[in-house]
């Protein structure tokens, strides 16, 4: 009954929206631990896909499961309580609150603090070690009273790696995290995130082919709806099926793999 | 949003001076203001306090917009009645000082009930959900006279059991210090809740309900203890207003109520803790006061609503906070003039405007027995052409002469902003 | 057999009536997301106009005349207050609009005065327009009917065949991707805002003479507007016209009845106690409960369909 093997793990999962088949059986079995780099040409179904492990959106159909146990049709409160994080591509904050009350409230339901409104949160001295943790790790200790909506762009990337990670999740699915960074600010962001997930397990969508091979250890490409490969970085860079679902990008980015 | 900075938790001594503050001014208000009308209009700010700061812990702290907020503090003051009642004629021994527990646990129970309901969505859908529900309780007034009292409502009578220290909470001063223990208990205990875990959790779900989802916690059951938290507080408060007047009626419950508890709590301000608390003494001040100086009341305060939706909507708490935050930073002296300038036209424009809606109103009302009243100590004529004209000539050039200060400050405003955002630490840009 | 169809017929002309007002609103709703709250004080509004144009001129010209004035107040208020507001968000518009219809409200007293205003069904409209099984079906209540449904038709044609008309379809499920595509938003805004208030005033110039014309008619007929719009589906016309065609035949039957749970219990010859007569619950009529209907069915609603009869957004 509980196939602990794999941390997660995708069986034939299909999503239609109206007559429209985002996700026509996509099958993935993800080790714990493992970093895995979810690729495919936009329109793939990637957020689709993040949405359906997360509970965001409803499958069709297929299941999937989390340590063994399965999440589908589970709403995104009890999955994230069996210990599945998500990050957003678009900043997912709490704008008016400050980034440590963000972290705060992160962090609270996990340390089992869960609807208390009898004890004052100053004096709740978890919350607040962890907190100043993550904040710390996430380098936004200087912005600590600052509101999360007077950040800017890349320290708002910061406090969504943070907010998903803050909770302890042991599989952390990141969508997209260096979006809309430059190069220099996505080389140091790329570290953060390797530095913070040790001993997790990642899934991440992301777009920049050298973040991809420098990071993963497999990469799961997804075209079409479906997982078309599933292997090691140099395996996928080999693919012919892969090099047709790109149209020629992933030799282009061959170059700027091998400076990491 | 308006930008709102909020600083560090307040050091001990500040928080200390301004709980004293309020202490000592509840204390000592009915000895300065010593007229019955104080009085009774004290008496009735304790409570409105209660109630505006239970509202606004669903809209401001929650995001929940209520257009039913009347059916707990209705409700609340009908249990409140009926259990005073009981405690007059079974000899229950239930103290008066306690009945407003009553009336606040009878609110927490019909939050409780209705709150599942309710607590589903938040904003415009919450708003109809809780404006169905207030027409039905209202609705069902007339058809249960014993619960409700019909037509007259539920009569009640404080002065029941045996006097405790010589107390009977029959004078009105006995009772406006029973308000004001009441009133400074709630708004503390009100204030704690949002440093509470909750409390943090209820603003991140006003925020971003869908990543508190992410973050491990049901949005919906953090809205709905709220719910019940701000029922039990809006029906202590309910169970003084019934008190204090010693009749309940059906429209305790009623759409009105209900919107006069949105409109007063958005012009005192939704953002600060302490805006409901200016929005409840203005509320007693329009309702007891200014109601008797003009029949036009109720236009002013719809219109001064629209203002500060569209100009203000951190309501006057938060232009209170921004001036006292430019005094702060010493370019208060900036403001001086160009704000003399918006003081001086202002009440030129209200005067030629308020003298047009009186003349109409006095027209409307008056006009055939008697074509003149006074209107701040000017006499007029609403048979005179002239002075219909005159005061529309000075509406006119009052509202040129506003508009044209209000631009003026406007522009120096945002200078003194831009100067003070550039100063604070952790701005954007100066890390 | 005569109390059914001719309850059936005011039951359906009543509900006919809820749509003009409800169409509107769903409309502007559906258009730039906020939800008019002042919308039946258009309703109000239109009715009073009309009361006026028809002592000075007639009822005929103020069929004209009555929503032309609110389609310009509506334009006006769209463009110099609802626009400034906008930026807050909609709970900001909706609030706003709150506060239009306490000014309204206001207004309308200081011009009219508080008490009813005899607003009458023109001569050459009263009277019956034929007998149905012994009784008179009045020729106004075939009058509104006509215009509500000459109303239907229009939008109708309006919403399917014209270009105005798709893009208003487009921004009844897709606002923000109409406005990305280009479209002089702003203005169609002004338009939808100010026609879907007109709406609102025809409501009142027909049915204020039908029913009594009184300040206390915006809010009582804007919130079962309101309970209209939200079973039927925020977003959706069809719905918001099997709403209230359902709602405007079950008040109408609700209100005639007079049987209540005892005389059930007696007509299943269970004796009936004294006790039991004058208890409060079984001694209600249908008729007293019938106001509550409106607000059960958007409570039902609410617990077991939030989406609505035929909704297809949520917010």
């Amino acid at each position: 009954m509980s196939r602990s093997a794999f941390a997660l793990e995708l069986d034939d999962v299909r999503k239609r929206f109206g007559k429209t088949q985002v996700i026509t059986g996509a099958a993935m079995q993800v080790n714990p631990g493992e970093r895995v780099a979810l690729i495919g040409p936009n329109g793939a179904g990637k957020s689709t896909l993040f949405d359906l492990i997360s509970g965001r959106a409803g499958l069709s159909s297929g299941t999937i499961r989390l340590h063994g146990e399965r999440i589908d049709g589970l709403r995104p409160f009890e999955i994230c309580r069996r210990g599945l994080a998500r990050s957003f591509q678009v900043s997912n904050l709490f704008a008016s609150l400050s980034v440590f009350d963000n972290l705060r409230c992160a962090v609270m339901w996990s340390l089992g603090h869960k609807y208390v409104f009898w004890k004052l949160l100053s004096r709740l001295k978890d919350v607040n070690g962890r907190a100043e943790e993550v904040m710390d790790r996430i380098r936004l200790t200087g912005k600590r009273d600052v509101l999360a909506m007077h950040l800017t762009y890349g320290e708002q990337r910061a406090l969504e790696l943070g907010l998903t990670l803050a909770g302890g999740a042991s599989v952390i699915l990141l969508d997209e995290p260096t979006a809309g960074m430059g190069s220099a600010e996505t080389l140091g962001f790329i570290e953060l995130i390797r530095n913070i997930t040790v001993g997790k397990t990642l899934l991440v969508v992301e777009h920049d082919m050298g973040v991809v091979f420098g990071l993963a250890d497999r990469v799961a490409v997804l075209a079409q709806g479906q997982v078309i490969a599933f292997d090691t970085p140099e395996a996928i860079r080999a693919d012919q099926r892969v090099q047709e679902a790109y149209l020629g990008a992933v030799p282009a980015e061959q170059a700027t793999a091998t400076a990491y | 949003m308006p930008t709102l900075h909020r600083t560090h938790i307040p050091a001990r001594e500040r928080q200390a001076v301004l709980w004293g503050g309020f202490a000592f001014v509840l204390i000592v208000a009915p000895l300065v203001f010593q007229s019955g009308l104080a009085l009774t209009a004290l008496s009735q700010m304790g409570y409105m306090i209660i109630i505006c700061l239970s509202y606004n812990l669903l809209l401001g702290q929650g995001g929940m917009l209520s257009f039913g907020h009347a059916v707990y503090t209705g409700l609340g003051a009908f249990c409140a009645a009926h259990a005073l009642n009981h405690a007059g004629a079974e000899g229950v021994p239930l103290p008066v000082s306690l009945v407003p527990l009553v009336g606040g646990l009878g609110g927490a129970a019909v939050a409780a009930v209705l709150g599942w309901v309710s607590t589903r969505k938040a904003h415009v859908p919450f708003a109809m959900i809780t404006m169905g529900v207030g027409e039905l309780v209202f609705a069902m007034t007339p058809m249960f006279p014993g619960l409700f009292g019909g037509e007259g409502g539920v009569s009640t009578n404080r002065v029941v059991g045996e006097p405790v220290f010589g107390i009977t909470f029959g004078p009105q001063i006995q009772l406006y210090y029973l308000i004001a223990t009441y009133c400074f208990a709630c708004t503390a205990l009100m204030f704690l809740f949002t440093a509470t875990p909750l409390g943090r959790m209820l603003n991140a779900v006003r925020d971003n309900p869908e990543r508190v989802a992410f973050v491990g916690c049901d949005p919906q059951t953090v809205r709905y203890i709220a719910f019940v938290i701000a029922g039990f507080f809006a029906g202590i408060g309910g169970g003084l207003f019934a008190l204090n007047f010693e009749l309940v009626q059906g429209s305790a419950v009623g759409g009105l109520t209900s919107a006069s508890y949105l409109l007063y709590t958005y012009i005192g301000g939704t953002l600060l803790f302490f805006g409901p608390i200016i929005g409840a003494i203005l509320s007693v001040l329009v309702g007891v006061l200014l109601s008797e100086f003009t029949k036009a009341w109720a236009l002013y305060l719809g219109l001064a609503f629209m203002l500060i939706v569209m100009y203000a909507p951190g309501g006057l708490s938060a232009i209170l906070m921004a001036n006292l935050r430019v005094a702060a930073s010493g370019k208060f002296s900036r403001l001086v003039k160009p704000g003399s300038a918006l003081l001086a036209a202002t009440p030129v424009w209200l005067a030629g405007v308020t003298s047009l809606v009186e003349m109409t109103y006095h027209r409307q009302i008056h006009a055939p027995l008697n074509p003149t009243f006074r209107h701040f100590g000017v006499l007029l004529d609403v048979s005179d052409g002239a002075d219909w004209a005159g005061a529309a000539a000075l509406a006119l050039v009052g509202g040129v002469l506003f508009e044209c200060a209000r631009r003026g400050f406007v522009r120096h405003w945002r200078m003194v902003q831009e100067e003070m955002h550039a100063l604070e630490p952790g701005a954007e840009g100066a890390s | 057999m005569a109390f059914f169809a001719l309850s059936l017929l005011n039951g359906v002309s009543y509900g006919l009536l809820l749509f003009m007002l409800s169409a509107g609103l769903t409309l502007i709703m559906s258009m730039m997301g906020v939800l008019n709250f002042a919308h039946a004080s258009f309703y109000m509004l239109g009715a009073y106009l009309a009361y006026q144009v028809s002592a000075w001129i007639g009822f005929w010209p103020a069929l004209l005349i009555s929503p032309l004035v609110a389609a310009l107040l509506g334009a006006v208020f769209e463009r110099w207050v609802l626009r400034r507001v906008h930026r807050h968000g909609h709970a900001s518009e909706l609030l706003v609009t709150v506060g239009l219809s306490f000014v309204m409200l206001e207004v309308v007293q200081l011009v009219w005065g508080r008490a009813p205003v005899g607003y009458r069904i023109p001569a050459e409209l009263e009277g019956p327009l034929f007998t149905l099984f012994g009784s008179p079906f009045p020729l106004y209540r075939a009058f509104m009917m006509g215009v509500s449904i000459l109303m239907l038709v229009a939008i109708w044609l309006l919403v399917s065949r014209t270009r105005i008309g798709l893009v208003i379809q487009a921004a009844l499920t897709h606002p923000d991707m109409v406005q990305a595509l280009g479209h002089d938003v702003p203005r169609v805004s002004m338009g939808v805002f100010g026609g879907g208030v007109a709406l609102a005033a025809l409501a009142g110039v027909v049915g204020g003479n039908a029913y009594t014309t009184e300040p206390g008619m915006a809010f009582s007929v804007g919130n079962i507007v309101f309970v209209v719009v939200v079973v039927g589906g925020m977003g959706s016309l069809g719905g918001a016209f099997v709403a209230s065609l359902l709602i405007g035949v079950v008040t109408t039957f609700a209100v005639s009845l007079d049987q209540s749970l005892l005389h059930l219990l007696q007509a299943v010859d269970v004796p009936v106690t004294d006790a039991m007569a004058n208890h409060a619950l079984l001694a209600l009529k249908i008729s007293q409960v019938a106001p509550l209907l409106p607000y059960l069915l958007l409570v039902s609603v609410l617990i077991f369909r939030p989406k609505g009869l035929m909704g297809t957004r949520e917010t």
